[in-house]
């Protein structure tokens, strides 16, 4: 097992934005129908050596279809997948370079610990005293050593996501198919376990692919992330990318909170648009360009914690709008600040709570002003 | 200490209640139910063991008492009168151990008895074997077999129950006899140039066996394949192992218990089998049912009907704990 030094693998270099680099997995053009409907609706898709891959969608996006297919369990209808360079078409699951660990964890309730952990080396036919030595290297990466002659039944939650992630892991497979591995946990331990899962990662410097309804997993895991929504790839990027350079409403709406509003292009500079949206009453000024003709309909979108609120008018002409508060939800770390602007519209504004015990900011019923930097609108085409 | 105020609805108004529970309710204005489930609440009858007792009272009225009075004859002395036993044994006040115990004694010294036990459990086996072996891929095929087909298959297994177990034993003379349908068709297609004497013989018992007790080792068998989570299938093979390998080393062992039931439900009743060796098995083949139903009826001998009864009960008592035990140690091991 090639060791990495973790230290080294979070600086990770960016392969997909080298040209050069070459596809670990490659996704081609896939489809999946079943009888009535199409589950995956052509996808081509670049997975690259080491990184932690997620698939990101709501239920119905086909995100556990396309994982299946790197499984084996589903064929796709049309299109290929090449795992390494090499075709994966008509190759059974029992003879892919593939683990999966499923969402259920789907451990044999009849077997204990080390004797689920081994079964993946048994078929390969190892010997006794290698698959023992393995075994119990892989019980102690996760930890649960003294749990070797345990039932599944006998074990945790957690405890059962780790034998399910060891038995994955024992066979060293070219790729690592995970299927909401986390989804079973509750919340406390998920988060211990993201990290948990990204350091094992970086250890064993497998390949690994997961699919998640969680965005907050898939940005605190993943290299790049796949949004996924009806059988389609909405945009791959960074979490970093898809979170501030969102391609579409959906994904700005899917990943995170944002405030959205349309509005018409009337000024469109290379290096800044000027945006008349009759919800914020006035113009908004955007400091990047984008490509659309003036006069085309667009949407605006503002992440809540960009926003700034204020008693008195800020120094600035644009950016700039007035609301009543609403509501004001109190979550401890941050509060939400619901503002009813003048034309309606609602916006949201999450202000950190910095002074303990303080008097809220802005109370209830108040008339505040709410401003924005040109560079932290989004303008939407699609 | 003053009690709160109600704040919300009242119970009896806001409640929703099923039937059994409405009717209980309205019941309830009458003096005589309330004064019944007065009674029973005083003596720690509740609604709950009240409707837990009726099988138990059922089994102890017809099934323990009828036993009971068979284990009683056991210990009698035939007479020639009606009813053909009396208690001599236990006249005059001492036991006569010698003759209580006699006929218990008399069947171990006798081979006939002990030979038929024997047979009888040897044929159950070995039928039991045969029924495992066509039993479990019917059952597997009907539980992997689509939503669509499911309960017709299952239908078509249970089927034959609809007609007369007799007259369905009878049917199998028609179809193992010299020049039944089983030999003419074997002879037939040519495979065949002296008709098969099956009849009479060990074999038409197994077929009579297998045949008349495939449902019940094909429904335990379905009901643990059905409910096996298949992801665990897709686990194995995702671990390497092909589709034999994988139902060896987990739809296998995984539906033992199915397996175990349905082997008990078919040797329990096929030990102690009566018509079909009597119809299909001629007078050559030995086995303890047999044997008891002429000693009740040819002999007329009750007490030693009797004693050959409460001893073949022992001894399928004895594999019914064993189940019992394994299946409790299993139900542990499930948690």
């Amino acid at each position: 097992m090639a060791i990495v030094d973790p230290a080294r693998a979070r600086r990770a270099p960016e392969p997909w934005n080298d040209p050069a680099a070459i596809p670990y997995v490659r996704i081609e053009n896939v489809v999946k129908r079943f009888s009535d409907f199409s589950a995956v609706n052509d996808i081509s898709l670049n997975i690259y050596r080491g990184e932690l891959f997620a698939l990101l969608g709501g239920s119905g996006s086909g995100k556990t279809t396309l994982l299946r297919m790197l499984a084996g369990f589903e064929t796709p209808s049309e299109g290929r997948i090449l795992i390494d360079g090499v075709d994966m078409a008509g190759v059974p699951p029992y003879d892919r370079p593939v683990n999966m660990m499923f969402q259920s964890y789907a451990l044999f309730p009849h077997m204990n610990v080390e004797q689920n952990i081994a079964f993946g080396l048994k078929q390969d036919g190892l010997p006794k005293p290698q698959i023992a030595e393995r075994v119990g290297a892989i019980l102690d990466m996760v930890q649960m050593s003294q749990f070797a002659k345990r039932k599944p039944h006998q074990l945790s939650g957690g405890q059962r996501q780790r034998v399910a992630l060891a038995r994955a892991l024992v066979k060293q497979p070219k790729l690592l198919l995970l299927d909401e591995p986390l989804a079973a946990l509750d919340k406390k331990l998920r988060e211990q376990t993201q990290f948990e899962l990204m350091t094992i990662q970086e250890k064993v410097g497998i390949t690994f692919v997961m699919v998640t309804h969680d965005q907050e997993e898939a940005m605190t895991m993943a290299s790049r992330i796949a949004v996924m929504d009806r059988g389609e790839i909405v945009q791959v990027g960074t979490p970093n990318e898809i979170y501030e350079y969102p391609n579409s409403r959906f994904v700005a709406d899917f990943i995170g909170s944002v405030n959205m509003y349309e509005g018409r292009l009337v000024e469109d500079e290379s290096d800044h648009v000027v945006i008349d949206s009759p919800a914020l009453g006035g113009t908004v000024y955007v400091d990047h360009g984008v490509s659309a003709a003036p006069g085309a309909n667009v949407w605006l979108a503002i992440r809540p914690e960009k926003i700034k609120v204020s008693r008195t008018r800020p120094a600035g002409t644009h950016n700039i709008t007035r609301g009543k508060v609403r509501d004001i939800g109190y979550l401890g770390d941050v509060s939400n600040y619901y503002v009813t602007l003048q034309s309606g519209e609602t916006m949201e504004a999450t202000l950190p709570n910095l002074v303990r015990l303080a008097e809220p900011a802005v109370l209830w019923d108040e008339e505040v002003w709410l401003s924005w930097e040109a560079e932290n609108a989004i303008v939407l085409t699609s | 200490m003053a009690r709160p105020a109600r704040a919300y609805l009242s119970g009896e108004e806001s409640r929703v209640v099923g039937f059994a529970e409405g009717l209980h309710l309205r019941l309830l204005q009458f003096a005589p139910y309330r004064g019944t489930i007065a009674l029973g609440r005083r003596v720690g009858i509740t609604g709950a063991r009240f409707v837990i007792a009726i099988p138990y009272v059922w089994l102890l009225l017809f099934f323990l008492t009828p036993f009971l009075i068979v284990l009683a004859i056991s210990f009698a002395t035939p007479t020639e009168m009606v009813p053909p036993f009396s208690f001599t044994a236990f006249a005059d006040g001492a036991i006569n151990l010698a003759e209580a115990v006699g006929k218990y004694l008399f069947l171990f010294s006798d081979s006939l008895y002990v030979s038929a036990y024997l047979s009888s459990l040897r044929i159950a086996a070995i039928s039991t074997v045969l029924t495992l072996l066509i039993g479990y891929p019917l059952a597997y095929g009907i539980a992997r077999t689509s939503d669509r087909w499911r309960v017709p298959l299952l239908m078509l297994v249970i089927l034959p129950f609809w007609t007369s177990f007799l007259i369905r034993i009878y049917a199998w003379i028609g179809i193992l006899g010299e020049t039944g349908l089983l030999n003419q068709v074997l002879q037939g297609i040519g495979l065949l140039d002296r008709p098969l004497s099956l009849l009479g013989t060990e074999w038409a018992i197994f077929f009579g066996i297998v045949y008349a007790y495939l449902p019940f080792m094909v429904l335990p068998l379905y009901a643990t394949l059905e409910k096996m989570d298949l992801s665990l299938l897709e686990a194995a093979s995702d671990l390497g192992a092909r589709p034999f390998r994988a139902f060896l080393t987990v739809t296998l062992p995984l539906s033992l218990p199915g397996v175990l039931a349905g082997c008990m439900l078919v040797f329990i009743p096929a030990v102690g089998e009566f018509v079909i060796p009597d119809l299909l098995g001629g007078s050559e083949t030995l086995m303890i049912g047999k044997v008891l139903s002429d000693e009740f009826f040819l002999n007329r001998d009750w007490p030693l009907a009797s004693a050959v009864a409460v001893t073949m009960l022992v001894i399928l008592v004895l594999p019914i704990v064993l189940f019992q035990r394994l299946r409790a140690r299993q139900a542990e091991g499930e948690g």
